[in-house]
């Protein structure tokens, strides 16, 4: 048999219809949804007269406009109040599993997908949020669509679809110390452009990506989208299974064995090839700091501010000239030498617990400065439990960090999280738009350790020169 | 879905790569939970000043492309997050249609399901439209969807790419989810063949 991608064969499984001409139908075995992105395709099957065709297969969370702060208290935002309870009566409406406001469940859409076992090696999933791409992680084609596509995939439970290309990354060698998941990410976003995976599934492959944790590999599968990539995917292995052993979702006992035997066959064949493929050498990458108003517009923590003046193209001269301007940077300023007012750890990126262990690694015993105002905001209701049972919550405020509840928080600031205008902010989140933490905010993008320890020094650092506790 | 044949319209430039869909329609306005009324947030952060009057420096402000129905952009337009409000917003404020030198998939797909056109053609061409526009005041295009062409005013024509099903969809404002439950059957061989 002609060797195969491990995307291959996931689409090859979920083919319902190709014919030439026509958009593939293609099956989807899971369906995630929220508060923001559903409301118009709930009242589109209305309208229709359209069912749900399988309602145990969609699962929904309130994530996106939810306070962080003490849930005792009345929601002030009527109209974020108003969403919420949409999706609500929607799900009661067609009888879709609902995890609130007030569910221990809750959490950022796409971290409770893996937490509670809904994500699975070789599943189809789609979600109306562009951040789907982070299941991929687990070896699902994980898929981010938007409202009329969601409506769809009620109503049908397919998708219409054209056929991505494959695009192999290929990262070898041990990473060096103080570099994480979330700088090999923006390391590639920044080597490939925003638009460098656009028509394309990224497979991350090689020995960096397989010694990576399941969450550093959400970490890295997240951003996919921020490469244009319409989905990121890593081979499942023996740590995948391990993650999902004994999850609420996952199959249970002998059922899990026999499933562990299919996912088996999913990495992809030998000699099977891709159709575009990059090699990066881990050893190479340093802690990465965005200065830019796009994620590819980043940086070495050692780099300084980079010069217009240096840039040939007419149209890349002029971005970044807007985006200095915007971020208030002048070019040949070392990016340790740029002083922020807020922190963000959270964000479907980063807020897990193997992230909040980090950055409290980093903020143990210390303090942050008194110019900033420092967030943490666990991405579910149960790793904010994980964390607290591990006092990592004491260690934050005790270090002058503000705990939250779960949700997406500053991430887009639906919520009252927000940047006022010229605060700059390091940001473990994953989009440094304008206005995006808040119009006129300045986000840069860094990993939680270096989030930590921006928040202590009131300034990047590298933390390759910090010595953890 | 709004069918898409043909159109002739005014056309505006924004000379920007990497538009994204943040900027397009800012967060603070997804919290509706109708599909109209985006009109007016469109572009807000660039539109409007903190005041809340019109900012006289953005060029969709210029009293010259109030009546604009073509928008011309750089590349990778529509980048960043999934929100179907981007076309919904870009169509009621009255764009027809988007022609820039590349498109983000999910964007560009939500484009096509509302009837909005996104039409790519090479980034020196795109360029050199957009300096005829401004150098010239009420320069229309004409988009025919049907023989796949943009005709600029001196009759300059440009052919563009479109797969055949969208393109399709499109012409005749193809009700994507009534298509799809024609094939009903295999929908249900296939569940059953997978034991669902
Ligand atoms: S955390 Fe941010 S990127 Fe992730 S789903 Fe929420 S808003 Fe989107």
């Amino acid at each position: 048999m002609e060797p195969k991608t491990m995307f291959e064969k996931i689409w090859k499984d979920h083919v319902v219809r190709a014919m030439p001409n026509e958009a593939t139908v293609l099956y989807i075995d899971t369906h995630l949804i929220h508060e923001v992105t559903t409301p118009q395709a709930f009242e589109g099957l209305r309208l229709a007269g359209r069912a749900v065709r399988h309602p145990e297969f969609t699962f929904a969370t309130m994530d996106h406009n939810v306070p962080t702060t003490d849930r005792s208290l009345p929601i002030k935002d009527q109209i974020a109040v108003k969403q919420m309870e949409t999706l609500a009566k929607n799900c009661e409406e067609f009888d879709i599993t609902l995890y609130d406001i007030d569910s221990p469940e809750q959490g950022i859409v796409h971290v409770i997908g893996p937490e509670l076992g809904i994500t699975q090696p070789g599943k189809t999933i789609c979600c109306g949020d562009s951040h789907t791409s982070t299941h991929g992680a687990l070896g699902a084609f994980a898929l981010g669509i938007g409202t009329s596509e969601v409506e769809h995939v009620l109503a049908t439970q397919c998708l219409l679809y054209d056929k991505p290309e494959t695009f192999e990354i290929r990262v070898d060698g041990k990473l060096p110390s103080g570099v994480t998941a979330k700088d090999i990410i923006l390391s590639i976003i920044r080597r490939i452009g925003t638009d460098g995976g656009t028509g394309t599934v990224i497979e991350y492959t090689g020995s960096t990506i397989s010694g990576l944790s399941i969450e550093e590999r959400m970490t890295v599968c997240n951003m996919s989208i921020e490469a244009g990539a319409r989905a990121g995917l890593i081979a499942p292995d023996d740590e995948t299974y391990e993650y999902l052993a004994n999850r609420q979702f996952s199959p249970q006992g002998q059922d899990f064995d026999k499933a562990v035997e299919i996912w088996r066959e999913l990495p992809t064949d030998e000699g099977a090839a891709y159709d575009k493929s990059l090699h990066i050498d881990a050893q190479s990458l340093a802690p990465q700091v965005t200065w830019g108003t796009n994620p590819a517009m980043g940086a070495d923590v050692t780099d300084v501010i980079p010069n217009p003046e240096e840039i040939t193209t007419d149209d890349a001269k002029r971005a970044t000239e807007g985006a200095l301007a915007y971020m208030g940077l002048t070019p040949g300023t070392k990016i340790t030498d740029v002083d922020i007012d807020k922190v963000f750890i959270g964000s479907c990126t980063n807020s897990r617990i193997s992230d909040l262990r980090a950055a409290a690694d980093i903020a143990k015993g210390r303090k942050v400065a008194e110019t900033v105002n420092a967030l943490v905001v666990p991405g579910s209701a149960s790793v904010k439990r994980q964390a607290e049972a591990e006092g990592l919550d004491e260690i934050f405020r005790a270090a002058g960090f503000e705990w939250r509840e779960a949700g997406c928080s500053m991430c887009l600031g639906m919520n009252p999280d927000i940047l006022m205008p010229q605060q700059r902010c390091a940001s473990t989140s994953n989009r440094n738009f304008e206005g995006r933490q808040g119009k006129g905010g300045r986000t840069h993008l860094v990993s939680p350790q270096m989030a930590a320890a921006a928040a202590i020094a009131g300034h990047f650092v590298d933390v390759r020169e910090w010595e953890s506790n | 879905m709004e069918a898409f044949k043909k159109h002739t319209g005014i056309a505006a430039p924004l000379n920007r790569i990497n538009v994204d869909t943040d900027q397009i329609i800012p967060k603070q306005f997804l919290k509706g939970i109708e599909r109209t009324g985006f009109e007016n947030y469109l572009f807000y952060d660039w539109r409007f000043l903190d005041s809340g009057a019109p900012d006289p420096e953005f060029v969709l402000n210029a009293p010259r492309y109030q009546s604009a129905s073509i928008l011309v952009a750089g590349a990778n337009f529509g980048c960043g997050s999934s929100r179907e409000h981007a076309p919904w917003a870009l169509q009621q404020y009255g764009f027809k249609a988007i022609v820039a030198s590349s498109f983000a998939d999910i964007f560009r797909g939500n484009s096509f399901k509302n009837g909005l056109l996104p039409v790519t053609l090479p980034a020196d061409i795109v360029a050199d439209i957009i300096a005829q526009i401004e150098a010239q005041e009420g320069y229309a295009l004409t988009i025919d969807l049907e023989s796949q062409t943009v005709t600029r005013p001196n009759g300059t024509l440009h052919a563009f790419d479109i797969g055949e099903f969208q393109k399709q969809c499109l012409l005749n404002g193809l009700d994507e989810i009534g298509w799809t439950l024609q094939f009903e059957a295999d929908i249900s061989a296939y569940e059953s063949r997978r034991g669902i």
